[in-house]
């Protein structure tokens, strides 16, 4: 089940990514429609993380090309924003909250230019969306794990793009966070802006995303969740992997999974 | 006179040291100044045989070129062949460096460079290499001009591309996608680092210049979380170890350049110990993640 659509957010034709001539993703071709919650999801080293570098260009690719927009990612920069995981930065760097949200608005000043006061002051907005505004000037070292990764969420957002590229932004945050966050994506893709997820929770992921992409270092599918969260698909994407099988097999038995279909 | 100059050069090459040194140890790259900091040696000689004077922008040129291939070796012994990245700067600036030895030995009689100074400097010496006008005005010591011009480039710098270096230290993937050139801004922090370490190379030798290039950031960086304040700190620890490094090596009657960075070794002890936020021996109050 591999859904293609027209006027894609993002279209992905024929990508390939090796690391040190192996290759980790093989022959990708997706399309992501415009305004949509979109899940990235697989085993580990399935290539997720992968995808999403490749598709803004953070990676050497070996074949095929990405298009955003229906442009080269180059000209289309400003309109792009990304949550990397948390664990790729060092915590212990000497700036507050508030310089790390600020960063979100960098890449709209030209070279040379510092932060105006209307920088300051969408900095501080998206610190306010995310909850944080009580923490601008707390040092970025005394956050907790969910704390950091709203603050990443908020310099993404004060950039103000069209769409978002996030890198587990569940991974180790508390339920009250995770709750936090997903609710400020969905009003995001209310808002008409293209959220894509990289996500490891099956149980979450029917509930959190319209739209999923399965990924086992080839693509599995790609459609709107309720068409490709099926057994069989699942089955092909964590195929080999017997605990994760064994999960989604429990899933299964319990009747919990797919809910969405069963309610309707 | 000699007191002021001598003290002079050393806050100047301290200067330009420390600020490029805070963003080398963010980035987890102090080694990386060792190695340019070595392996601009055979620049500078190349380009003296080459032009046969000491002048400095043929020397700057020639260890800029230095620098910034020592970096991409490294790179690329790291990420083609494999090696681990320290033992890619091992191998790449130790061989360098053996170059610009041999290199010394070899044109030994035409070389007006001499072994010793390269590895340990002879600040003393600043005051007596004087710039003299052909209307024979003394505009001062040579090597003051030199470091003079090259601690006003670094300022420049680090002032138009504050934020560039900020973010691309910080969260270079982040850069990346927002359209900010990592690669860009690598390189030329790298020729900054080149350019101030042939300038420095005279004064205080290419071993000591580590010293300048490392202790007062680290210092620094246990004294506060403010990245501005860091700057500011580690250029006030590289003057306060010019003054002091001076006096000590005068009543010790020693090595200025040795005093000068054994200063910033005491310093970073102290901070060690008595910092308020870090210190050992501080009782501090942890500040705790406030939780939800």
């Amino acid at each position: 089940m591999i859904l293609q659509v027209d006027n894609p957010v993002v279209e992905v034709h024929d990508l390939t990514v090796s690391y040190d001539r192996k290759p980790v993703l093989w022959g990708i071709d997706l399309t992501i429609p415009a305004g949509s919650l979109v899940g990235v999801i697989g085993p580990n080293g399935a290539g997720k993380s992968t995808l999403i570098k490749a598709m803004m260009d953070l990676l050497p690719t070996g074949s095929g090309y990405v298009r955003i927009f229906d442009k080269p990612i180059n000209e289309v920069r400003k309109r792009i924003s990304y949550v990397p995981q948390r664990e790729s930065v060092d915590w212990d760097f000497p700036a507050s909250v508030f310089d790390v949200v600020l960063m979100g608005r960098y890449g709209n000043l030209g070279l040379f230019s510092r932060p105006r006061k209307a920088d300051k002051d969408a900095a501080m907005e998206a610190l306010e969306k995310v909850g944080m505004q009580s923490y601008a000037q707390r040092q970025i070292s005394q956050l907790s794990g969910g704390q950091q990764q709203r603050v990443f969420l908020a310099r993404a957002l004060a950039q103000n793009a069209d769409l978002y590229f996030m890198d587990e932004p569940f991974a180790g945050v508390d339920i009250a966070t995770e709750t936090a966050i997903i609710e400020l994506l969905r009003t995001m893709r209310d808002q008409g802006k293209t959220v894509i997820v990289v996500h490891h929770d099956l149980q979450s992921a029917a509930d959190y995303f319209d739209w999923v992409v399965l990924l086992n270092m080839r693509l599995v599918g790609s459609g709107p969740t309720e068409k490709v969260l099926t057994q069989e698909l699942l089955e092909q994407t964590y195929g080999g992997k017997l605990t994760v099988l064994s999960k989604v097999g429990d899933l299964l038995q319990k009747q919990e999974f797919p809910s969405r279909e069963k309610q309707r | 006179m000699n007191a002021f100059w001598i003290i002079l050069t050393g806050s100047l090459v301290a200067t330009c040291c420390s600020l490029l040194g805070c963003y080398l140890i963010l980035r987890r790259m102090a080694m990386i100044g060792d190695a340019i900091s070595h392996a601009v040696l055979p620049g500078i000689v190349i380009a003296f045989l080459l032009t046969g004077s000491r002048d400095s922008v043929p020397m700057i040129i020639g260890a800029g070129l230095l620098g910034v291939l020592t970096t991409f070796l490294i790179e690329f012994f790291h990420k083609y062949a494999r090696v681990q990245s320290d033992a890619a700067i091992g191998v790449t600036f130790t061989w360098l460096f053996a170059i610009g030895i041999i290199l010394i030995s070899v044109f030994a009689g035409q070389v007006d460079l001499d072994q010793d100074c390269v590895l340990y400097g002879e600040i003393a010496y600043v005051p007596l290499d004087l710039w003299i006008t052909e209307g024979g005005l003394s505009l001062g010591p040579r090597t003051v001009w030199t470091i003079g011009f090259v601690t006003i480039l670094i300022i420049a710098f680090i002032l138009f591309g504050y934020k560039e270096l900020f973010l691309t230290a910080f969260d270079s993937g982040y850069a990346a996608a927002i359209g900010v050139s990592t690669s860009l801004w690598y390189y030329l922090l790298m020729t900054a680092v080149s350019l101030t370490t042939v300038a420095s190379f005279e004064s205080v030798g290419a071993i000591l210049v580590v010293a300048l290039l490392v202790a007062p950031p680290a210092t620094a960086y246990l004294l506060t979380d403010n990245f501005k304040t860091m700057l500011v700190l580690s250029v006030a620890l590289g003057i306060i170890a010019s003054f002091a490094g001076y006096y000590l090596a005068v009543w010790m009657d020693g090595s200025i350049a040795g005093a000068i960075a054994t200063i910033t070794g005491v310093e970073f002890l102290l901070a060690f110990l008595f910092s308020p936020s870090r210190g050992i021996l501080i009782n501090r109050k942890l500040v705790q993640p406030v939780q939800h």
